[in-house]
């Protein structure tokens, strides 16, 4: 104990804060501020980065080998197996990824670090989520450009300069969709063992009923019909057409069961399920945060 | 400065405040005080905002919490009783989070925390992970994050429960400070001594409603009388202590004959001034009992618990430690 001025402690109360500012400079300010938290625990505990990359490493690297004296022609276009597996990899990457979104939070609310987020006056309580978001967002795309990487020196490929651009607007709306669900389950289930449940049960499952390890020809009518509905199907197919190189639009990506989808449909989709799912866990959110 | 104004809240069937009414008058040290479960938390986190009453309203500085909840966040500091701290940050770097978030300039922000870490002793383990510190190193950070903003108010939920001499010394010497200096600080407690040390004002909770109401030393000398302790063996049984009850009750000079179970069935007395005593003792041998011991005090704020609940404040906590369910607690906490 040093013998500081109690002065320090609260000299001349200023009953305002400092100088009225905007809301635009307190937004962002405590939205840095609990995104760097947040990318603060992650380079002190990487773990969940490189478990994230390792596994669809394994993924790629194990079910490749799997299917490598695949006959040749097996899969429509004469693609190898390697080169089909890639686009689903990568999406599963993304995908794992966002699903645990809701971790961070989910654990903050048990352990009531939430509580002192809102006895802050923040600005908005959205930045709690904005910060999960840009959190989110930017680990999967980072893991998912791992996995890329990997992917070609394994001679898988590699998309050109438009289809690059292609791959991450696909990659961004899958993530958002699924941050968004997962933020819903964190603020909706009672604890984190319920969360890991839940991820733990929709990770494989949506794997195997997507167009990740086969194509919707290879699959029985009943499971072909799930893919097609299946939304990593819609974010698989676009960024397999972007690494086939023939990248279009217009162009169709996607054989389903109700009809042909073009790449274009896809992202419309994926964006439409986003936006979707961030609309219906707004009330979860507004109650929880209120 | 706070102004809680007949607050009911109740947790499902739990009713958890019944019509609380509290007054804290700006720049005074108040202690709430009352066992576990007497609905201090519950009538804390309502004032903070983490929690809307099921009635009633809360004013802070003139600011209704109700209708404008950040303008008074903005001027309430609060100390909550559980340590939520981030393990994986140091501890500056948890003050530099909390300071964005009551949006602090940097440089202004800088120079504050240094004047909390010299003024709350944690030059030594302030740029340590939080995950090492003890009860008493995280009480001291969270007073500091509580304090950066400045704020009119601070509200701090038992704020030393549990802690070493030295980060309890530490606290309170802080929270006089910060009173002269003109803060106003409610501090919730369930150990007399401490609001009796501290609070210049207190409220004493039972069944989520105030009691009783005052500085110690009104609330002390209203209840008037000596206090008498006595036994008549070292350890009485009930129908002994009972027999002993009747003989004194009738006694003139004695108010009021209560067995203290908590206390090996000792007697507590309250009498009219130090006369009642040798009449006592009279009495006693007169019903073939003897003394074994008896001792003589002014009333405690022990005393004003009792008298207002009519039973210790020690009885009280053992009678909840049975009742208390973490779990349902934690989940009244989580959002």
């Amino acid at each position: 104990m040093t013998s500081a001025s109690p002065l320090t402690l609260n000299a001349a109360l200023p009953d305002q804060g400092p100088a009225q500012r905007s809301a635009f400079a307190d937004l962002s300010q405590e939205t840095l501020a609990l995104t760097r938290r947040l990318f603060l625990q992650l380079a002190r505990r990487p773990s969940t980065l490189v478990a994230g990359v390792l596994q669809p490493l394994i993924w790629l690297v194990l079910f490749g080998a799997l299917f490598a004296k695949a006959p040749e022609g097996l899969l429509p276009d004469g693609m190898s197996y390697g080169r089909f597996l890639g686009a689903g990899v990568i999406v599963f990457t993304a995908f794992s990824a966002a699903l645990n979104a809701g971790l961070p939070v989910m654990f903050d609310r048990e352990f009531g670090f939430l509580n002192r987020l809102l006895v802050a006056p923040l600005r908005s309580r959205s930045s709690i989520v904005l910060a999960s978001v840009l959190y989110i967002t930017s680990l999967s795309l980072v893991q998912s450009l791992a996995i890329m990487v990997t992917a070609s020196l394994l001679g898988y490929g590699w998309p050109g300069g438009a289809g690059l651009l292609l791959v991450l607007v696909t990659l961004l709306l899958l993530v958002f969709a699924v941050t968004a669900l997962s933020l819903g389950l964190a603020f909706t289930l009672p604890g984190h063992i319920e969360l890991i449940a839940v991820i733990f049960v929709a990770n494989l499952p949506l794997l195997f009923a997507s167009t990740a390890l086969a194509p919707i020809s290879f699959m029985p009518t009943w499971l072909g019909w799930l893919a097609a509905l299946n939304p990593l199907t819609f974010a698989i197919e676009p960024i397999r057409a972007a690494y086939a190189g023939s990248f279009s639009l217009q162009a169709v990506v996607l054989e389903a069961p109700y009809g042909d989808l073009t790449g274009l449909a896809c992202l419309g989709i994926l964006a439409a399920l986003a936006i979707g799912l961030f609309l219906l866990i707004r009330p979860v959110l507004d109650r929880k945060l209120s | 400065m706070i102004h809680l104004d007949q607050i009911s809240k109740a947790y499902g069937p739990v009713v958890a405040l019944d019509g609380l009414s509290l007054h804290v008058p700006a720049g005074s040290l108040y202690g709430l005080l009352g066992p576990n479960g007497a609905g201090k938390t519950t009538a804390l986190r309502i004032l903070c905002t983490l929690l809307a009453p099921d009635t009633g309203g809360v004013r802070v500085a003139g600011i209704d919490a109700l209708q404008q909840p950040r303008q008074v966040r903005e001027r309430l500091g609060y100390v909550a009783q559980e340590v939520a701290i981030d393990k994986i940050l140091t501890g500056r770097e948890m003050l530099l989070l909390q300071g964005a978030l009551y949006h602090l300039a940097a440089p202004h922000l800088r120079q504050r925390i240094d004047d909390l870490i010299q003024l709350l002793g944690m030059a030594g383990w302030i740029d340590r992970r939080c995950g090492t510190y003890s009860g008493g190193m995280r009480r001291r950070l969270d007073l500091a994050s509580g304090l950066l903003h400045q704020p009119s108010v601070l509200v701090l939920d038992e704020p030393t429960v549990g802690l070493d001499i030295e980060s309890r010394a530490v606290i309170w010497q802080v929270l006089r400070q910060l009173r002269d200096a003109g803060t106003t600080v409610l501090l919730s407690s369930h150990y007399l001594e401490e609001i009796d040390a501290l609070a210049d004002r207190l409220a004493i909770l039972d069944g989520g409603r105030v009691i009783a109401e005052g500085s110690p030393s009104e609330l002390k000398r209203a209840l008037g009388g000596d206090r008498v302790t006595l036994r008549v063996r070292e350890f009485s049984d009930e129908s002994e202590s009972a027999r002993v009850q009747q003989v004194l009750q009738g006694c003139p000079g004695v108010r009021q004959v209560v067995v203290n179970r908590a206390q090996g069935h000792s007697l507590n007395l309250v009498v009219d001034g130090e006369a009642v005593i040798e009449q006592l003792r009279r009495q006693l041998s007169e019903a073939q009992l003897s003394v074994f011991s008896l001792s003589q005090s002014r009333p405690s704020l022990d005393d004003v618990y009792l008298q207002a609940t009519g039973r210790t404040l020690m009885d009280a906590e053992l009678e909840v430690v049975g009742n208390r369910d973490p779990k349902a607690e934690r989940k009244q906490a989580m959002r």
